[in-house]
């Protein structure tokens, strides 16, 4: 009930929270619901080739011939995929590491922290594009990269919650009665931290989709024929303004999936602070 | 027979500007069954005190015997057990993200008492016998008063079936007629169990309430200990002196006393 209040008066995060599950749906169902399910691979059709938007083709059709629109639907399903898995990697790596900083102390702290603090001050898409540079250009590897650039701002934001927390009173409570370091880094202090990292992660869906476009954008992502936003918005960049709809529509659907993302993630800020 | 004793207690702390002497020297003892307080203003080194007998800070120097044993600085968890913790703030001391009886709980997963089946009704137990209904072990901190909560922290202490109980502020954050309920409830619970309380407090009304004994620290060292009733009708030190005469008046005769010494300073 509080939580339907909650959404009732921050009527942008309803929408964030809209636009977020229409392109899960349509990402999880995308062969069922896109006009042409073949065209998310190598299909040529010269006779529908760099069409403008119309009744047949919504977004247009690409420089062979395939629906603009289905492979944005198509590219969804990479970008989203590519966020969880990202996510799901860098979020209990950076959780580990900043708790155990947070709460441990001492030379802990500052072995784990110089380390986190060496990698944020690398800008990280020059620190990604660095690491495609190396290594093969797969969705796999993009990943990976991403990986490697996402955990450390999860391990500071836990760093400073534990530090936090690890003033409390009900800190002191467990370490008086004697439990492990392990039972109050994770029982005791990580369900504190837990609405913040939720938050982040609702957020930087839409950052990880950014920096996954900007990878693909210059190349270094997923390959071709496979449908991805950033390379789509690429290879229609050197017919603009001509054939606009090549790069447009897939950078539009970059910008509604972060809107979608950052709008939803403002919207459970609120929610999860209200009972502290 | 005394199960605490401590035998010239120090600690210091280095800071930039020097070494602090929190506690300096500090013998006492705590007889079975007894309640010893602690009196002094802020900064008198009372908490580092507590802290030293919890085992959660080294001293610097001395020793502490619980039971007549030495206690080591690295403690078992049999050491732990017997000496249990009441924090002053019910506001932070149990974990919000937790329900009561999570916390409740936590001693007796972390010391394996009895049969881990059987440990929820002792959670239940354990809040009924500080006089709140079994079914709160399911609700959230934030849904309870300032009182519940100082409950729940004894509680959870007792749960610990504890020896010594630290008492640190336990009542100063509560309303004056909760603080009574939760006095009331803490001098019937060392009868009924027999328990020994070190009972840290600048309010010397409490004091009066529950103490035997009362040690008055300042700067780190006891200026004056003895019987509760002494201390307050024929005070030596004049530190202690200008305590008493520092709490709000309640009655005339009262006044007098109190006129009286200050005057003797």
């Amino acid at each position: 009930m509080r939580t339907l209040r909650i959404l009732a008066r921050n009527p942008l995060s309803v929408v964030g929270l809209v636009l977020v599950l229409l392109i899960i749906f349509a990402a999880v169902f995308a062969q069922y619901i896109v006009p042409y399910p073949t065209h998310n691979g190598s299909v040529i059709d010269f006779a529908f080739a760099n069409k403008p938007p119309s009744a047949r083709n919504w977004f247009g059709t690409d420089l062979v011939g395939r629906d603009i629109f289905s492979r944005i639907i198509y590219a969804y399903q990479i970008s989203l995929t590519l966020g969880v898995v990202v996510l799901a990697v860098a979020t209990p790596i950076g959780t580990i590491i900043g708790l155990l900083a947070g709460y441990v102390g001492g030379w802990v702290e500052n072995v784990l922290m110089r380390l986190v603090d060496i990698f944020l001050s690398i800008p990280p898409l020059v620190l990604a594009i660095a690491m495609m540079g190396v290594l093969e250009p797969t969705l796999t590897n993009a990943m990976l990269a991403v990986t490697v650039v996402w955990w450390p701002w999860y391990a500071r934001l836990v760093y400073s919650i534990a530090r936090a927390e690890r003033e409390e009173g009900y800190v002191l409570a467990a370490e008086v009665i004697g439990a492990s370091a392990v039972h109050i880094s994770f029982r005791e202090i990580l369900p504190n931290c837990l609405p913040a990292i939720i938050t982040k992660m609702t957020l930087d869906m839409g950052f990880v989709i950014i920096i996954a476009s900007s990878l693909s954008f210059l190349g270094l992502g997923v390959q071709p024929p496979t449908p991805d936003l950033g390379s789509m918005v690429a290879e229609g960049a050197r017919y603009l303004p001509d054939s606009w709809w090549l790069s447009v529509f897939p950078g539009l659907a970059i910008l509604v999936a972060v809107f979608g993302f950052n709008l939803l993630g403002d919207g459970l800020r609120e929610i999860l602070s209200v009972d502290k | 027979m005394s199960i605490l004793s401590t035998d010239l207690l120090s600690k210091n702390f280095d800071t930039p500007a020097g070494s602090v002497h929190a506690v300096r020297n500090i013998s006492l003892d705590i007889q079975q069954g007894e309640c010893l307080a602690i009196v002094g203003e802020s900064g008198s080194g009372k908490t580092t005190l507590a802290n030293m007998v919890l085992g959660i800070l080294a001293p610097s120097a001395g020793e502490i015997y619980f039971d007549g044993e030495l206690l080591p600085s690295k403690r078992s968890k049999v050491q732990r057990k017997a000496i249990q913790l009441v924090q002053q703030n019910p506001l932070s001391s149990l974990n919000p993200k937790r329900s009561v009886g999570a916390s409740v709980r936590l001693g007796l997963d972390t010391y394996n008492m009895g049969a881990r089946s059987n440990r929820w009704s002792v959670v239940e137990h354990a809040l009924e016998s500080v006089g709140l209904p079994s079914e709160m072990r399911h609700r959230a901190p934030s849904t309870l008063s300032g009182g519940q909560r100082q409950r729940i922290s004894i509680a959870r202490a007792l749960a610990c079936e504890p020896k010594l109980l630290v008492l640190d502020e336990p009542t100063s954050a509560l309303d004056v007629l909760v603080q009574a309920r939760v006095l009331r409830l803490l001098n019937e619970l060392r009868k009924e169990r027999a328990l020994s309380y070190l009972f840290i407090t600048h309010d010397l009304a409490v004091v009066r309430n529950v103490a035997d004994r009362v040690a008055v620290c300042q700067a780190g060292e006891i200026v004056e200990l003895g019987d509760t009733e002494q201390i307050f009708t024929a005070p030596e030190a004049a530190y202690t002196r200008s305590l008493i005469s520092a709490v709000p008046v309640v009655d005339n005769d009262e006044m007098a006393l109190r006129n009286k010494l200050a005057s003797r300073e």
